[in-house]
């Protein structure tokens, strides 16, 4: 049977088909569909969300001790999370096949880097496969697991955004059994990592590589295509799409394995044709590795981007050259940009239009919260990556002392608090600095489009589980007096974090307020709010709040003043379509202006 | 059947329900027999961003991605969309746009006018060009969220595809309570162009 699927879609139906018995992963862009697409499809799949990439793929591997069948998926910095049980993983290897999907991000579409996770394969000494597009992303998948077993090793399969994202026809196959049987097996010199144990380990480590070469040289996956023989292309993945686009006719060697290489084909490959060049996105990964075997390629890294993705018109471009002829634009006037924003009524808002008030620094973390740093309310002023706020604002306490006290706050998402959070959260309460640390507790994990995590209360599947209480962690963590605050009331919110960020002590202030999109957490929404016309000055202060159902209109003539006569240049609109009614503006205008459409104004809305 | 793919560039702005429309563009091409791809961007871009989707249909298509300047049928759902994608068209290229405008935040702030007179601006460059009243009768009809499924009905004009197939592939991807409404919004998709 033949199917759409994204390449996502392909990568869960591959682990199905291979008999995969247990899956982990932690949500992240380009990633998370595959562990959806486990949850939703394949029910005889163990799916979970893991409250972080290094616990997905302990979880996994010890599923593979096992003798299961295991799966690990992230995004591309999530490895570098899971990297330390990944780079002995690769000592002690398998039982059932163990393989981990890492989604790449070229162009860095959502993630904080765009680093290139092939060097990962290489580090750590295991196979990585790499696919072109959704059957191949399936096919590969299935074959990682029986490498995986054949070889005692983890492997590899790199997706990259527009494999994942992208769709793609596919031949359905059956699933099959695994060979492994799954039972208790105690094999200390294999899986205790024993310095005395692991020095073995790490022999039998490099005979597989060299035993992996060999299959590299024999996968049908590695395909040599002789047409013209004048160029030759080396290309893998993605890139090997958009040269075929521009260059049907050239020759190719397009590798399904980008680690290890097969040394034998390329020579082959460089004898058969007459100028190679090396297509590769991101980092010359293939390029140095094939320059290293004594390979000459004619152009590589020289003309084709090291940043950002590739796509038709660069690689045409590059192997052009001063060939290469460029579209002529036909319109060359601006176009306002149309950056991602916080939705109506996201409840992150409240609390960063106190943050601005109170123009403390804000150390941001990642998620829908880091959009705070867009203006108009730029409120972010750093973001490395998950969990880092909290060392962040403890760092900086013990740097600037009491100069710091009552000017800095780290704010921190409910997912990431709990995926990287807690650990620099003990260090603050076990150190001992000022810190302030406001959790964005949504119930959710948003930014990836809404993922359960051990603060929810629910498991990927939708089963009720434990529900971590973000107040009594914290307490446990040593913070003496944690506080809730209300994030669409902001006298209470100004109040708190006030009293807070004055102390000596560490603070923890959860700030709740679920996701708008998140539908059952709410009982009601209310009426939209609106704006009287003959009231506004057109001060901007609600429109500066950046909700993207308020507008500012300039206004002429007779409506360039107030009902009292008062000049103004514009007015405040508010869309009733967008406005779910959480009364932040209504807070914030001096003027009156804005009416609430309830009986009683509320803050916020009636939650379950 | 042709030898040539044929490239449409889907735009619009995050929860305008483009990608579920090149889902359904996808669906019924494949099943008219042809190789499809697709491709675009999830995550951060939907929080009320920008939202493309590259869909492509051939005998055998090879990248995902359409090749700037290589655009046969742009098909925006939103005005701005259309113009920010304008250089990815080829110079005889057509051109779909839902007449609908949804303000960035850059003009919602004040700062930045939304660029006026688009069709005008699109017109003089392309003469193959539809202004479609997608949103407006979506609206007239009873659900602002059958706006796609008017824009679907405009495009499905131009293709030689059975219009059951369409019709079909649509309401597989709706819930039947409304089905009936957008059968509606199809129809009067079509008939957009066909008065046009
Ligand atoms: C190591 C790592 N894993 C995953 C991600 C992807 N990611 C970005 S933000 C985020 C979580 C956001 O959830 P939360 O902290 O609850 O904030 P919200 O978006 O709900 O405001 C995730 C999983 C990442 N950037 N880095």
């Amino acid at each position: 049977m033949k199917k759409i699927m994204s390449g996502n879609e392909a990568i869960a139906r591959g682990a199905y088909e291979a008999g995969v018995r247990v899956a982990a992963a932690y949500p992240g862009t380009p990633s998370t569909e595959i562990m959806e697409n486990i949850s939703r499809e394949y029910k005889d799949i163990y799916a979970e969300w893991s409250p972080n990439e290094k616990v997905a793929l302990e979880v996994v591997a010890g599923a593979s001790m096992a003798g299961a069948r295991a799966m690990a998926s992230m995004k591309h910095v999530g490895l570098n999370v899971a990297a330390d049980p990944f780079m002995t993983l690769s000592y002690v290897g398998v039982n059932g096949g163990l393989v981990l999907i890492t989604c790449d991000d070229p162009e860095l579409y959502s993630s904080q880097n765009e680093q290139d996770n092939r060097n990962y394969a290489k580090f750590a000494k295991v196979p990585m496969f790499e696919p072109s597009d959704s059957q191949e992303a399936k096919d590969f998948t299935k074959l990682a697991f029986e490498v995986s077993e054949e070889f005692d090793t983890p492997v590899m399969v790199r997706s990259v955004t527009r494999i994942s994202h992208a769709k793609g026809i596919v031949e359905l196959g059956e699933p099959v059994v695994p060979p492994v049987s799954v039972e208790i097996r105690k094999q200390t010199e294999k899986f205790t990592m024993l310095p005395s144990f692991a020095r073995i380990r790490h022999r039998v480590m490099e005979e597989r590589l060299l035993k992996l070469k060999d299959f590299a040289e024999q996968f049908s996956g590695n395909q040599m295509e002789i047409n013209d023989p004048t160029v030759g292309i080396i290309t893998a993945g993605i890139s090997y799409q958009y040269a075929k686009e521009v260059f049907p006719d050239y020759s190719y060697l397009k590798l399904g394995m980008v680690w290890p290489l097969p040394k034998r084909l390329i020579g082959e490959f460089f004898r058969k044709v007459k100028k190679v060049y090396v297509i590769e996105e991101l980092d010359p990964f293939l390029e140095e590795n094939i320059r290293a075997m004594g390979f000459r390629p004619k152009g590589g890294k020289d003309r084709f981007p090291i940043c950002g993705e590739l796509n038709p018109l660069i690689v045409e471009k590059g192997v052009l050259g001063k060939r290469f002829k460029a579209p002529q634009p036909v319109f060359t006037g601006s176009v306002p940009p149309r950056p991602p924003n916080l939705c109506p009524g996201c409840p992150h808002r409240g609390v960063f239009a106190v943050l601005k008030k109170l123009k403390v620094y804000t150390a941001g973390d990642i998620g829908c919260y880091t959009l705070g740093g867009y203006p108009p309310l730029s409120v972010i002023h750093s973001n490395v990556c998950m969990g880092s706020s909290i060392g962040a604002v403890h760092g900086m306490a013990k740097a600037l002392g009491e100069k710091g006290r009552g000017k800095i706050v780290g704010v921190i998402g409910d997912s990431t608090f709990l995926h990287a959070g807690v650990h620099p959260l003990m260090n603050v309460c076990y150190n001992k600095s000022y810190a302030t640390i406001i959790i964005l507790d949504n119930r959710t994990t948003g930014m990836t489009g809404s993922q359960e995590h051990p603060g929810t209360g629910y498991t990927i599947r939708g089963e009720k589980t434990h529900k971590i209480d973000f107040i009594e962690l914290g307490r446990a963590l040593g913070i003496e007096n944690p506080r809730r605050v209300n994030p669409w009331n902001l006298e209470e919110t100004e109040k708190v974090v006030r009293e807070e960020i004055e102390k000596e002590e560490p603070s923890l202030i959860v700030s709740e307020g679920p996701c708008m999109l998140l539908r059952r957490a709410f009982k009601k929404l209310n009426k939209p709010l609106r704006v009287d016309e003959t009231l506004c000055v057109g001060c901007k202060t609600c429109v500066n709040l950046g909700c993207p159902a308020i507008s500012y209109q300039p206004v002429e003539g007779e409506m360039a003043f107030t009902a009292e006569g008062k000049k103004r240049k514009g007015i405040a609109r508010i869309d009733p379509t967008l406005c779910p009614g959480c009364h932040l503006c209504y807070q914030v205008c001096k003027f009156g202006a804005i009416q609430s459409g309830e009986e009683r104004p509320i803050f916020g809305f009636e939650t379950v | 059947m042709e030898d040539l793919t044929t490239n449409i560039l889907l735009a619009g702005v995050g929860g305008q329900g483009v990608i579920l429309a090149s889902d359904i563009m996808s669906e019924v091409f494949m099943g008219a027999g042809y190789d499809v791809k697709k491709s675009e961007v999830h995550g951060m871009a939907m929080r009320g961003g920008i939202v493309t989707s590259h869909f492509r249909f051939g005998k055998k298509v090879y990248s995902p991605l359409i090749k700037e300047g290589e655009v046969d049928i742009l098909f925006a759902f939103e005005q701005l969309e259309g113009l920010r994608w304008l250089n990815h068209l080829r110079p005889q290229g057509k051109v779909i746009i839902n007449d609908h405008k949804i303000n960035p935040p850059i003009v919602n702030l004040g700062e930045m006018e939304y660029p006026r007179d688009i069709p005008e601006i699109v017109r003089s460059r392309f003469k193959d060009f539809y202004l479609v009243k997608g949103t407006e009768i979506a609206l007239q009809i009873g659900d602002v969220r059958a706006a796609n499924v008017v824009l679907l009905g405009a495009i499905s004009k131009f293709f030689e595809v059975a219009e059951s197939l369409w019709l079909e592939t649509i309401l597989k991807h709706l819930p039947p309570k409304v089905h009936e409404l957008n059968q509606k919004a199809f129809a009067a998709g079509r008939e957009q162009i066909s008065r046009s």
